[in-house]
């Protein structure tokens, strides 16, 4: 699946987008994310305060208990700031 | 229904008259229209997420339609480096009566500030440059809407 990263999350992770291949134990976004900042010290900065944290699952607004099996992009991003 | 998002500039004016020219039912025209803010700025840079913020958007108008008995509806969000006084957002609604006009076009806007995938970036005068907060307010407005 596609990861997605946007604003403050994409550059302290370095990019905008990755594919990724998550073990079948993480089922869920919350899962992902954990997952996601045991791969080195960029992502777990990037996560560590994950309330400051929102996700979209195939471009619509989904939470962290959201399942992630079968989805094609996992959008991470901080709360928007449009308008 | 219409929504864009582009990097260039649009005409209020224009888009005002496109919104209720041929339909003598439009009794009410309600707009509007965001600026970047200069105080302590040089300018400003808007990111968005390709696709889904259209989505977002058009979900936004859907919504609106849904509640009000609108006759056209607009939303144009502009994208990429804008400088202070730039024009960055438009909202326009056009109804029978300016009820409806007024309270979509308030309705559109507290959502399109809580919904749609867009961040802002500010640069400073001073040379640093600083990815601008959420702030509760906008939620709370939005929130107002679901009661």
């Amino acid at each position: 699946m596609q990861v997605m990263y946007f604003a403050w999350l994409r550059e302290r992770i370095g990019v905008g987008a990755e594919e990724v291949s998550p073990p079948d134990d993480v089922t869920t976004v919350g899962g992902l994310i954990e997952w996601l900042k045991t791969r080195n010290d960029r992502y777990a900065a990037a996560f560590a305060d994950t309330k400051a944290i929102r996700v979209a699952i195939d471009q619509e607004q989904a939470d962290f208990d959201a399942e992630i099996k079968g989805a094609r992009e996992i959008a991470l991003f901080p709360p928007v700031t449009g308008g | 229904m219409a929504v864009r998002v582009q990097e260039a500039d649009f005409d209020p004016g224009a888009e005002l008259e496109a919104l209720s020219s041929g339909d003598t039912e439009i009794g009410a025209v309600v707009s509007f229209t965001g600026l970047v803010r200069g105080a302590g700025i040089t300018g400003m840079t808007l990111e968005h997420y390709p696709g889904m913020t259209e989505k977002a958007l058009a979900e936004i108008e859907t919504k609106a339609h849904a509640r009000w008995p609108l006759q056209g509806a607009l939303i144009i969000h502009r994208i990429g480096l804008l400088s202070p006084g730039a024009r960055i957002v438009f909202v326009a609604t056009a109804s029978r009566h300016r009820k409806a006009a007024f309270e979509s076009a308030e309705f559109i806007m507290d959502y399109l500030k809580t919904r749609a995938p867009f961040w802002k970036k500010e640069a400073g005068t001073d040379g640093t440059s600083r990815w601008v907060e959420a702030r509760d307010a906008d939620d709370s407005a939005t929130e107002r809407w679901q009661r």
